[in-house]
């Protein structure tokens, strides 16, 4: 209220609401500007997506049975109708039924987890965050171990859908015990590892109850996390959900950003944070649970791959995020292609694999962020 | 704009944080918010930021009911920075200002020049141009703070709410924050510990005990010793300083031992 309001200030002061009418060109301010421009950065994704598919093509020529990239176009040219010459039954079903819709949901598998563990470090503010925090992973087993166990509903549902069931109760137990708070970060987390704790303990109940000694052997391996029982069918529901569930967080990128700052200062910001954070939690809930139905809890994805992409891309969400995915597929892609031919002809689950490669990746990045 | 709070109270599990305040504040006024610990200053504020839905009575920006304004409806017009700045984020200083920007984005999209600009104003304004591209891990406690009320510009807002904002700050950069504040066109309310500072730069203050509103007025006539001894337990007395601003000078706390210098007879 004091001073002279024309000599105190130029033409313009553009942090007075009075400004916002104003058109203001780039040039009239000396502006602090991201990186990288526009252009270099749309080459730059497209550069990641053309990586993304030409590890997804490599990878379906890796396995014990070597089909070469001749037989993978020989296998598409068919499909599409093209002329080429049709290869064997046999190679052809190995490619088209087998090796195909396995690489094709590592990478929506491997792009969902890394996005779910993005979004949940941003949510809960816990850099320790991963898709598997929810307890959603172990309602899956325990829905998968019942089926296949105690054989309720097996024919009907399988272990996919065991383990979806298995999924959705145990993310319907978490809401219901998040109902009426303001879903903080703390509690989230918490609550989290309650569910998940008690899903684990009836895992292991039903397990030691229950099973003989080939089952238990064939549940671990599904534990461990494997692509094996990847099909077409499964594909489908994967490759329809996952691009929704991507968009939507995509979609929460500004608010993201906001919530790393706590309630209020994201409140502040226009956010409605409880619903955001609702969203969020559905969004990654259904991610994890189509991911895990089918291929088992692949540990470590979710945790390393957002921070190395962090480390590499900045922390704003509306880059950070679709990078995650694409790193995320193309690792996992590989990952699984390793787990198929390291001990070959003996297959690793590939959550093992993501383990002992995701380990020093971790640390490497830690150290190069100066945090370790 | 002007921000007028009618029988305001807010209680938090059960117990009772602010009690039946009334306060009106007029546009363009710069208006001190004073009070000892947990005398509700904080909970007031955010009442009034609209981050709170009060218990009873009514929040009004230019007379209308704050309940029928949308979360980003608000953010265009009143800005808020609360006291606790810590966050264990990698952005950089001109992005988490850039964040004052998110109520008029869509919610995907990313800066455009308007706000670059505006971002670029803000830096300037509380000195952190050089700063703009360190990580916020990087910053000091008071730095981190100048960056939370360049956010708060960056939102060209019609009032700004302000929790404590100079207690992490040197003593060049609490001046300099106050004589922002006081220059400023804007609705100002600010939660302030330093009672000489409220007194020089404020044109009027409110004064919080026991959440509720005991007194409001111009410096002079609300900091008076009587006062000052009743709610912040203080005997102290308000002088001029050299400059001929009024201040605060303190004898001591109430209730104390008497000093070593004056033995009781």
């Amino acid at each position: 209220m004091s001073a002279d309001p024309v000599a105190r200030r130029g033409a313009v002061d553009l942090l007075l609401p009075a400004a916002r009418e104003r058109v203001v060109t780039e040039d009239s301010v000396a502006a602090p500007r991201s990186g990288r421009s526009a252009a270099t950065r749309v080459l730059l994704f497209l550069l990641a997506l053309g990586a993304l598919a030409g590890s997804v093509a490599t990878a379906v020529t890796i396995g014990t049975a070597d089909v070469g990239w001749t037989g993978l176009a020989r296998a598409l040219g068919t499909r599409l109708g093209l002329g080429v010459e049709p290869l064997p039954p046999l190679v052809d079903s190995l490619i088209w039924d087998l090796r195909l819709p396995r690489v094709l949901m590592a990478a929506l598998v491997g792009a969902s987890l890394a996005v779910c563990g993005t979004v949940l470090q941003a949510v809960t503010r816990n850099a320790l965050a991963d898709p598997y925090l929810l307890g959603v992973s172990s309602g899956a087993s325990t829905g998968a171990v019942a089926v296949v166990v105690l054989g309720v509903g097996a024919s009907a549902l399988g272990v996919t859908g065991g383990a979806l069931a298995g999924a959705l109760l145990s993310f319907g137990l978490l809401m219901l015990l998040l109902r009426r708070t303001g879903l903080d970060s703390s509690r989230i987390v918490l609550t989290g590892v309650v569910v998940g704790q008690l899903f684990t303990a009836l895992t292991s109940l039903v397990l030691m109850a229950s099973a003989d000694a080939d089952t238990t052997r064939a549940v671990t391996h599904w534990l461990l996390g494997s692509m094996a029982p990847a099909r077409w069918n499964t594909v489908v529901v994967c490759a329809v959900v996952t691009p929704l569930g991507l968009l939507a967080a995509w979609l929460c990128s500004n608010a993201l950003d906001g919530l790393a700052f706590g309630t209020d200062t994201a409140a502040s910001l226009g956010i409605g944070v409880r619903r955001t954070r609702m969203l969020l939690l559905v969004v990654t809930a259904a991610l994890t649970a189509v991911a895990v139905a089918t291929v088992g809890a692949i540990g470590f994805v979710g945790l390393i791959v957002p921070h190395g992409v962090r480390f590499l891309a900045g922390p704003l969400h509306r880059v950070l995020l679709p990078y995650a995915a694409l790193a995320g597929a193309v690792f996992l892609v590989w990952t699984d292609a390793l787990a198929r031919i390291a001990f070959a002809p003996r297959e690793v689950p590939v959550g093992v694999i993501t383990a002992l490669l995701g380990v020093p990746l971790f640390l490497l990045v830690l150290r190069k962020r100066g945090e370790l | 704009m002007r921000i007028a709070a009618e029988e305001l109270s807010w209680s938090v599990a059960g117990t009772p944080v602010v009690r039946e305040v009334s306060a009106d504040i007029a546009p363009g006024e710069t208006v001190g918010l004073l009070g000892p610990n947990g005398s509700g200053k904080s909970s007031l504020l955010r009442c009034l930021a609209g981050l709170r839905a009060p218990g009873a009575g009514t929040v009004r920006y230019d007379g209308e009911d704050v309940r029928d304004w949308s979360a980003r409806r608000i953010a265009r017009h009143v800005a808020f920075a609360g006291q606790d700045p810590g966050a264990d984020s990698d952005l950089r200083v001109a992005d988490v200002v850039g964040l004052g920007r998110t109520p008029f984005r869509d919610r995907w999209r990313g800066p455009d020049a308007t706000d670059r600009a505006v971002v670029g104003a803000a830096l300037e304004r509380l000195g952190l141009t050089a700063l703009a591209g360190r990580s916020w891990k990087a910053l000091s406690g008071g730095e981190r703070q100048r960056a939370h009320i360049a956010r708060a510009l960056a939102q060209q807002p019609y009032a700004l709410l302000l929790d404590e904002p100079t207690n992490h700050l040197d003593v060049k950069h609490q001046l300099e924050l106050m004589r922002l504040l006081t220059r400023t066109d804007q609705t100002v309310l600010v939660a302030l510990h330093d009672l000489s500072l409220a007194a020089r730069y404020c044109d009027r203050l409110l004064l919080l005990h026991h959440g509720r509103l005991i007194a409001s007025g111009t410096p002079a006539a609300v900091l008076t010793a009587e006062r000052l001894a009743e709610v912040f337990e203080v005997d102290a007395e308000l002088t001029t300083d050299a400059l001929g601003h009024p201040a605060v000078t303190y004898r001591g706390p109430l209730g104390a031992p008497a000093p070593m210098s004056h033995p009781s007879p």
